[in-house]
């Protein structure tokens, strides 16, 4: 413990900043002793937060948030059906600890990690602890969470336990219990990182000064620790981080580890497992996985053996672990330890095992499963938090209220019926801490999660943590998910500090390169569709404005030439209601108009722009963390302006042609971006291909009606051209007359200088298949590239003047002939774009029993 | 009694599957009054890997993996079993349920550590106060565990409607005791939740059994299926096998294959694909009884499993008998 040393008169009245600063009775206040004096390690903090003063602690925290958002820091909170993803709450005065009360948890940590571990390794190996009744048979085979299917597993280096996180909480008297051990997937240790990173630029003086001891060692450590784990003999392991995909309430924190440890983040489909190995799949082949830090549940990672419905893990991969090919941390069935009932035989075990006491309690834990404990329970019924001790459908005592007597009944009925599923525990206080309410520093209940990961020497603790706070003073519950913010926690070091970055490895110097890891395929897929959506959404819009632009409701001359086209267009595409099942509406122009409308803001409609720009926000989210925040934030403001019209909502052609300009802004920056701001690694190239792809399918799709129209050469028609493939101004500088149909056709077909014409589109993409991966190996064109080249050869061939009989016979025409082939040549060079690189990514999962 | 059992699993795929991993538990466990002969299990396409493994609950498990493009899979295990007849044991004679329910509450002695955890729910059986309500009339204070489990033996099977098209795999315990019926595997998991509901120790069987042909008519080949029951623990006694499809104890007519606590841990053949589609499957069993040896010497008791000294190498698969079972 620390002694408290003398204090000097001033620290009694406390600093302007704290003037209201009232620490609750009873509890243990962080920042103040039990007579009010102010903590010592807190001293350098807090005389710099009062030199700042409240205003300036203001204008930091607002950067703090600010920081938050340009990270794009989110938690995913499950119950917000809308926008799934919060900013991150984040209290920008750390936490503080002394070196010399760490160095005691640190002792107290490691002794219990090691302690987890063994009983792990105990309970899926030799089973002596039950055997030998150190621990009740029942607590083991009561629980689901008990994997039969990996007992006998080995696990390298004996290690089951690689991370291990445990809650804290700090009793009135000053002593740190564990209130819940995390032994599965240990979460929050990114989101320490993250807040770490934003906590240091905000109060950077007092970071300094308090010597605070940094986080990167412990990632170098878990970064070590994994390449340990690799079975294969090899220099350069492959870890992956294993994510249940971007809807998981952590996704953040798995990208953001990924990023910062060098490791490939992927999903369950990402992943094969060949010959007992297990590979990652990529656009360049099968590449071989050493080790799966998975944050995928337990029963997930394999659909083989354990819960077979499911999607996010690795058919077959606990038979590549027995055999011994691949190392998953931590161990399959690690959840076992998080069951809270195993709390009260933890001093036993630590003497049985270690020969050694407990150095840190957990809160009093009751087992129901224990006839003395069940008993005891049921005399302290109402003093107690009762809860399923493992993991179930039920239900104990809600946190924040207390029972009905209804709810009352049916807990004791349940508790006498099967008495070991639940466990009773004591009810929790926790200590408070300075923290910011927007306005002052007041006391907040604190709760501290910790982390340690295990090493060739043993378990490391990262020095500091992942605090959080409840949200009001007398709460006592902390969870993200309800709203709580989190704090970064300073372990101040009583001597210097060692600067030490991931990011930039100390010693020797870094070898360049200039290539990524290989993309995964279905990655690539994901960019080739979000090119798609993306040149759909513009196109789309292209042809609405232009149709709107040309339509007046009140003229009655619906049959406008130039009309035609686009809306044949529009039809084909799924924009409009096919003309054939109700013929009225062409003729009607406020049904037309009302359609028209429907085109953009319709959401029950696959084709309206609306749908079109929530695909691009669902394709946006799956290659978030391959892309920049920016590109992002476009994506997801995309679908914005186009929500569905509300009940009664009138909009006129006028207010829509607005939107679909502005619309026009947004996807013009979105492509600017990925342009700009993209390297020409994969993702990009799959981006560009599958845009190519949709602008040429959308021109050819438009200018084969135009061709059909009678009225062809019509210079509204050809208007019409010029506008929908945004080539107007380049044929005005050119040419300075009225639009001839052969110079029309000529600059939108075959001008390979005009990035909207067919031909530039054909000549990118062959571009890109110069460089795909296989495409160089081999000596013979891919399936994909030979459509391409037949493509392109046949549309260099074509003279624009040969459209001159178009009126007389369009289908006659060389060039009317080429779209029409080019309109079922393009969708059979994405398949087969599909078949040779994302394959095996396009999977439909059927578990068959 | 020695049989011939042919047991075909086909699935026909509508789209190719790329890769394909599987583990079937088709091999019959030799047992105190069952001794297996013979056995080889066949797979087509050819598995890139196979192995056999013996799995948590001493089952034996084929894992194997197809990784060439097939659209149809076909697995064949062909056993010859021998099962000699057994003395049931006296049931009248058995403890007193509530003794054996002691026995298995808190402190739980080490030694029973194996059948106890037979007691606890599993991911297909649930525990309820209703269905220990339900098993109430069959276990009065005081009476001996086995009466009371062949009541609730015929209980089962005089409340509960066999009807094949009433359920599937995934129908959920609860649907069965609202609806009143379903097959074998149904009337297993019913039977074990009420045992496991008074707090007594009980286990699913997969297996098959012998059917007879109506009196007067051959014995239609193929026309058999999977079979499933339930054996609760006696002290002192061990597992005892119920049969609530048929009201039966089973005796020389029931091969066992495996055990476990729910189907989910002994699902005969199960797998995950890549690709494939839609799928549709097909199973044929055959129990042929060959020619009774007026000779054949009783089985003597092998209390040790005698996978255990199996070679790890498969025979090549036999031909199909020329009446063996067909598909369509």
């Amino acid at each position: 413990m620390t002694r408290v040393p003398s204090v000097a008169p001033e620290d009694t009245t406390p600093p302007s900043l704290f003037a209201r600063y009232a620490a609750e009775g009873g509890v243990f206040d962080e920042l103040r002793d039990e007579r009010g004096k102010i903590r010592p390690h807190y001293r350098t903090l807090l005389d710099h937060l009062e030199e700042i003063g409240l205003g300036e602690l203001k204008r930091r925290s607002d950067s703090a948030r600010r920081l938050v958002q340009e990270q794009g820091i989110t938690y995913t909170v499950y119950t917000d059906s809308l926008g799934v993803e919060r900013p991150w709450q984040l209290d920008p005065v750390p936490l503080l600890l002394s070196q010399t009360e760490w160095v005691g948890l640190e002792a107290a940590l490691i002794q219990r990690a090691t302690l987890l571990n063994q009983i792990l390794s105990d309970c899926y190996g030799p089973q002596e602890l039950i055997r030998s009744g150190w621990l009740p048979p029942a607590l083991v085979f009561a629980q689901p969470d008990f994997l039969r299917p990996a007992h006998n597993v080995s696990a390298p280096h004996g290690t089951f336990l690689h991370f291990y996180a445990a809650d804290l909480a700090r009793s009135p008297d000053g002593r740190w219990w564990v209130i819940s051990d995390r032994t599965q997937i240990p979460t929050g240790a990114g989101y320490a990182l993250a807040n770490r990173l934003v906590s240091a630029r905000v109060l950077p003086e007092a970071f300094r000064e308090n010597r605070v001891t940094r986080l990167a060692r412990f990632f170098r450590d878990v970064q070590a620790g994994l390449a340990r784990l690799a079975t294969r003999r090899t220099d350069d392991p492959r870890v992956v981080v294993l994510t249940p995909g971007p809807y998981n309430e952590t996704y953040f924190e798995q990208s953001y580890l990924a990023r910062y440890l060098g490791y490939s983040l992927v999903e369950g489909q990402d992943l094969t497992v060949r010959d007992d190995r297990v590979y990652l799949k990529t656009l360049s082949g099968l590449e071989r996985v050493d080790v799966i830090l998975r944050r995928v549940d337990d029963d997930f990672c394999d659909p083989l053996e354990l819960r077979n419905h499911s999607m996010l893990g690795v058919p077959g991969l606990l038979e590549a672990l027995r055999a011994g090919n691949v190392a998953v941390a931590n161990a399959l069935g690690s959840g076992l330890l998080q069951c809270p009932a195993f709390m009260s035989f933890l001093p036993g075990l630590c003497r049985h095992l270690l020969g050694e006491d407990l150095l840190m309690p957990s809160v009093a834990t009751w087992w129901c499963g224990q006839k003395n404990a069940a008993r005891y329970v049921e005399d302290h019924f109402d003093d107690l938090f009762i809860k399923p001790a493992f993991r179930s459908h039920l239900r104990g005592m809600p946190p924040d209220r207390s029972l009905t007597a209804e709810e009352r009944t049916l807990l004791k009925r349940r508790l006498a019926f099967q008495p070991e599923l639940w466990v009773a525990q004591e009810r929790v206080q926790l200590s408070t801490a300075p923290s910011w309410t927007g306005s002052e520093l007041a006391p907040r209940p604190v709760g501290l999660r910790v982390y340690l990961v295990a090493t060739e020497s043993g378990y490391r603790v990262m020095p500091g943590g992942f605090a959080r706070i409840a949200p009001e003073a007398g709460g006592r519950f902390i969870s993200m998910q309800r709203g709580g913010a989190s704090k970064d926690t300073w372990v101040i070091s009583d001597g210097p500090v060692e600067e030490m970055s991931l990011l930039q490895t100390g010693a020797g110097s870094v070898e360049l390169r200039r290539v990524g890891n290989n993309l995964p395929s279905r990655m690539a897929d994901n960019f080739f569709w979000l090119g798609r959506y993306s040149e759909r959404a513009d196109a789309s819009a292209r042809l609405l404005r232009a149709t709107l632009l040309r339509f007046q409701p009140e003229s009655t001359g619906m049959s406008l030439p130039f009309l035609d086209p686009l809306l044949a267009t529009l039809e084909l595409q799924g924009q409009l209601t096919p003309s054939a099942t109700n013929p009225e509406l062409r003729k009607n122009p406020e049904a037309l108009e009302a359609d028209l409308i429907g085109a953009i803001f319709d959401e029950k409609r696959n084709g309206s722009l609306f749908s079109i720009a929530t695909q691009l926000q669902r394709l946006g989210m799956l290659v978030r963390d391959r892309t920049s925040t920016d590109l992002w934030r476009v994506v997801s403001q995309l679908g914005d302006r186009l929500k569905p019209l509300e009940e009664g909502q009138v909009l006129l052609a006028g207010d829509a042609l607005g939107i679909l300009s502005q619309t026009l802004l947004h996807l013009a920056s979105f492509h600017g971006i990925a342009r700009e701001n993209m390297t020409r690694a994969q993702g990009w190239r799959f981006l560009d291909m599958g845009q190519r792809i949709e602008r040429a399918y959308y021109l050819c799709r438009f200018l084969d009606s135009a061709l059909q129209s009678p009225e062809a050469d019509n210079p509204s028609v050809l208007e019409a051209v010029l506008e929908v493939a945004d080539s107007t101004l380049t044929y005005r500088s050119r040419y300075n007359l009225l639009p001839d149909l052969a110079a029309v056709y000529d600059l939108v077909l075959l001008d390979d200088t005009n990035p909207r014409s067919l031909l530039f589109q054909l000549n990118q993409l062959e571009k890109h298949f110069q460089r795909l991966p296989r495409e160089r190996e081999n000596a013979l064109p891919s399936p994909a590239h030979r459509i391409l080249i037949e493509a392109l050869a046949r549309t260099r061939l074509l003279d624009p003047r040969d459209l001159s009989r178009v009126s007389e016979n369009w289908s006659a025409t060389e060039p009317g002939l080429a779209i029409r082939n080019l309109l079922r040549d393009l969708p059979r060079l994405s398949d087969a774009i599909a078949v040779s690189y994302f394959a095996h990514s396009t999977i439909s999962r059927a578990a068959v029993k | 009694m020695t049989y011939l059992i042919t047991h075909r699993t086909l699935y026909d795929y509508s789209e190719p599957v790329t890769v394909s991993h599987h583990a079937a538990r088709v091999k019959p466990r030799p047992l105190r009054n069952q001794r297996r002969d013979d056995f080889s299990l066949s797979i087509s396409p050819e598995p890139a890997l196979r192995k056999m493994r013996t799995d948590f609950f001493g089952n034996r498990v084929c894992f194997f993996s197809i990784q060439e493009l097939h659209d149809r899979l076909e697995i064949v295990a062909t056993s010859r079993v021998t099962v000699s007849p057994e003395t049931p044991p006296a049931a009248t004679l058995s403890p007193p349920w509530e003794e054996v329910r002691s026995e298995f509450s808190d402190p739980v002695s080490p030694e029973v550590v194996e059948p106890y955890q037979f007691a606890f729910a599993s991911s297909m059986i649930r525990s309820s106060p209703e269905l220990a309500d339900y098993a109430r009339p069959s276990f009065a204070p005081g009476v001996p565990l086995l009466v009371g489990a062949l009541d609730l033996n015929r209980r089962i099977f005089r409340d509960f409607k066999y009807d094949p098209v009433a359920t599937s795999v995934a129908t959920p315990l609860e649907e069965v005791w609202r609806s009143r019926r379903g097959v074998c595997q149904d009337f297993a998991h019913l039977a074990i939740a009420c045992l496991r509901s008074l707090g007594l120790p009980a286990r699913y069987v997969s297996g098959y059994l012998r059917t007879r042909p109506p009196e007067g008519q051959p014995r239609l080949v193929g026309a058999d299926a999977s079979h499933a029951w339930f054996s609760v623990y006696c002290p002192s006694i061990g597992w005892v096998d119920l049969d609530p499809t048929n009201n039966v104890q089973p005796d020389e007519e029931h091969i066992t294959v495996a055990y476990g606590r729910d189907f989910s841990d002994v699902s005969p053949v199960s797998g995950v694909i890549t690709g494939g589609g839609r799928h549709e499957v097909r199973v044929a069993v055959d129990v042929e009884p060959l020619e009774i040896d007026e000779d054949d010497e009783p089985l003597p008791y092998d209390p040790t499993d005698l996978d255990s000294v199996d070679p790890e190498i498969y025979r090549d698969p036999k031909p199909a008998p020329a009446s063996g079972p067909s598909i369509d």
